[in-house]
């Protein structure tokens, strides 16, 4: 089962990355650019079939290690 | 005093860790390789600077959910002092021994350079070597120093007296909130702070700011 975890600084954390992505992007000529917020994405093979298992294991992963709760929100995508 | 120091993989300064525990405290402290799974009977564990795994993920976060981690909790727990420097800093808190996270420097450079600090709490086995409000001299080098935590964990360590060391003002480096350096657990056996006191302890380094932080702990565990 392939599944994806998207992590992602939460709102009110500064974010000196995502700013600073965001000014080379206005640089470059998008002045429309509002915001950028950037983050992590993390593709993992989840060896079963049963999603809810999994979905509860990736949980886990995410709270043990992939994201660092204090100032991280992550989101948990199953494919089908 | 006897001490301990953790080594993990990409650590660098673990080196100037033991030269200043051996010479301080005339006692060559015991090396516990991350991989260990027993600590010896020691008055203070130490983790000190570097690039644990090359900083993937975030800084220290691998390092932190090593097994030899639960046994350093366990002693914690029990009161021994454990203290963290730089990456031992980011390595504690991502084991949730001390609260908040350290983000990228404001300024997205990796600083190296002195700062200067004050000793906001003089009252602890750490910084008794200080007087209160003192300000010494400290080298910083670090990319992730940015001390968050949120409002509500903010003012209670403020209240509790838990922030040990605040860069003084002019000269924070990395833009942390309040000016922190280093902070301690609520119990005040754990300090974290991301200058390196192991690298100002005598004439040779320029100055021996950073000795009284060693000397003092020996007073205590004596």
């Amino acid at each position: 089962m392939k599944a994806r975890v998207t992590v992602t600084l939460k709102a009110g954390v500064l974010d000196p990355q995502g700013q600073a992505i965001e000014g080379s992007l206005k640089g470059l000529g998008f002045p429309q650019v509002a915001s950028v917020r950037q983050g992590k994405v993390f593709d993992i093979v989840v060896d079963g079939t049963d999603e809810e298992s999994a979905r509860s294991h990736l949980t886990s992963m995410c709270e043990k290690l992939l994201a660092n709760t204090v100032i991280e929100n992550y989101a948990i995508e199953i494919a089908n | 005093m006897k001490s301990a120091v953790i080594v993990f993989p990409g650590l660098n300064r673990d080196r100037d860790m033991i030269a200043a525990l051996t010479k301080v405290s005339g006692t060559t402290p015991a090396i516990v390789w991350h991989q260990d799974t027993e600590l010896p009977q020691v008055d203070l564990i130490v983790i000190p600077g570097g690039f644990s795994y090359g900083d993937y993920l975030r800084c220290g976060a691998i390092a932190a959910r090593s097994p030899i981690m639960d046994r350093l909790r366990e002693r914690a727990e029990q009161g021994v002092k454990v203290l963290g420097v730089c990456n031992g800093f980011q390595i504690l808190l991502e084991a949730g021994l001390l609260p908040g996270a350290l983000m990228r420097n404001q300024s997205l450079k990796f600083v190296c350079r002195e700062v200067k600090l004050e000793v906001c709490n003089a009252d602890t086995a750490f910084t008794r070597g200080y007087s209160q409000g003192q300000i010494i001299r400290c080298p910083v080098a670090h990319h992730d120093g940015n001390y968050f935590a949120d409002s509500e964990t903010l003012e209670r360590m403020e209240g509790d007296g838990l922030i040990a060391f605040r860069y003084a003002q002019g000269t924070n480096p990395n833009g942390s909130l309040n000016n922190i350096a280093g902070i301690l657990n609520a119990r005040k056996n754990v300090l974290g702070l991301m200058p390196h006191p192991e690298n100002l302890i005598e004439a040779a380094h320029g100055g021996d700011d950073g000795r009284a932080l060693f000397s003092g702990l020996l007073g205590q565990a004596a």
